[in-house]
């Protein structure tokens, strides 16, 4: 059946993975709480890319995907960090 | 299993279909993308006033919502795994619990904006032009941002209402599930977009 080539994740997976975000969220609300300055935008940053990344992998099930989308993902990703890098240039050179 | 001896060969791709949801996900991340950086941009322009604008935010209300999504993006998630498995029960009642937590999200948003509301802070009001330009920026990129995740909450609601019907009655099945597939991808890209507006908006400062 080349329809259902979807892999099944098991709800145990489902259910460490939530534990991880909950963790995650929890990190987060603590680090920005203590004061670190420009530090803590950083690392609450870095920390929501971490439950993206999760999140993209096993709850959008990426981790099974073929190659072709994942390429894809990844494009994305870097043409968003270029527009990033490209605005943030020209907002420091003006 | 008679069925299976005159069968007729269906014209359907799956694969296609989940690409082509992929393919909209990303230009919602484009889209979303492009109103993080402009809130970067004017975060370190006016970097005062949108620390003291974030401290009116409720942190609580924000986590509360920010537990309501992850939840529910595992209940969606598990709904998928039952309708593999061909447990119709456990696929509705997951589905269900999804909605149940996305109205929760909604009905958090309502009392959080109405706060802000009463007190005159909403786009359009007396109040808002007489704010200083960070405060005015700040709090409209708030409202834009916030409401048009808010409005991705109610089109995935509605996918997954669709999604909940046609499961009840048997159009979506162990074998043919894509439309559940590329809900759940939606809202999982729903939960993606929070992700960054929760640290972004409520605890930067």
């Amino acid at each position: 059946m080349a329809n259902n080539v979807s892999h099944t994740t098991e709800y145990r997976t489902l259910g460490k993975v939530l534990l991880f975000l909950m963790l995650c969220t929890f990190l987060t609300i603590t680090v920005t709480g203590i004061h670190l300055g420009p530090l803590s935008v950083t690392v609450a940053l870095l920390i929501a890319c971490a439950k993206a990344y999760t999140v993209m992998t096993y709850f959008m099930h990426l981790k099974y995907e073929s190659l072709l989308l994942k390429l894809l993902v990844g494009f994305v990703f870097v043409l968003f960090v270029l527009i990033i890098l490209i605005t943030f240039i020209d907002y420091a050179f003006r | 299993m008679s069925e299976k001896h005159n069968h007729v060969e269906e014209h359907r791709d799956d694969e296609a279909s989940k690409l082509g949801m992929w393919l909209f996900i990303f230009t919602e991340l484009l889209l979303f993308g492009g109103l993080f950086i402009v809130y970067s941009i004017f975060r370190h322009e006016y970097y005062q006033a949108f620390r003291e604008s974030s401290l009116e935010l409720s942190v609580t209300i924000g986590a509360i919502n920010t537990i309501a999504l992850l939840f529910s993006s595992m209940t969606v998630a598990m709904a998928l795994t039952a309708m593999q498995k061909n447990d119709k029960k456990t696929a509705l009642i997951m589905i269900g619990i999804t909605l149940l937590m996305a109205l929760v999200f909604l009905v958090n948003k309502y009392f959080e904006w109405g706060h802000k509301i009463e007190h005159g802070l909403y786009p359009g009001s007396a109040l808002m032009p007489l704010l200083d330009r960070g405060h005015l920026l700040y709090f409209s990129l708030y409202f834009f941002m916030t409401g048009l995740h808010a409005f991705h909450i109610i089109v995935g609601m509605v996918l997954l209402f669709v999604c909940l019907f046609k499961v009840k009655n048997g159009s979506i099945h162990h074998e043919k599930y894509a439309l559940l597939e590329n809900g759940a991808l939606y809202w999982h890209l729903v939960d993606l977009i929070w992700i960054f507006l929760f640290p972004l908006m409520y605890l930067i400062s």
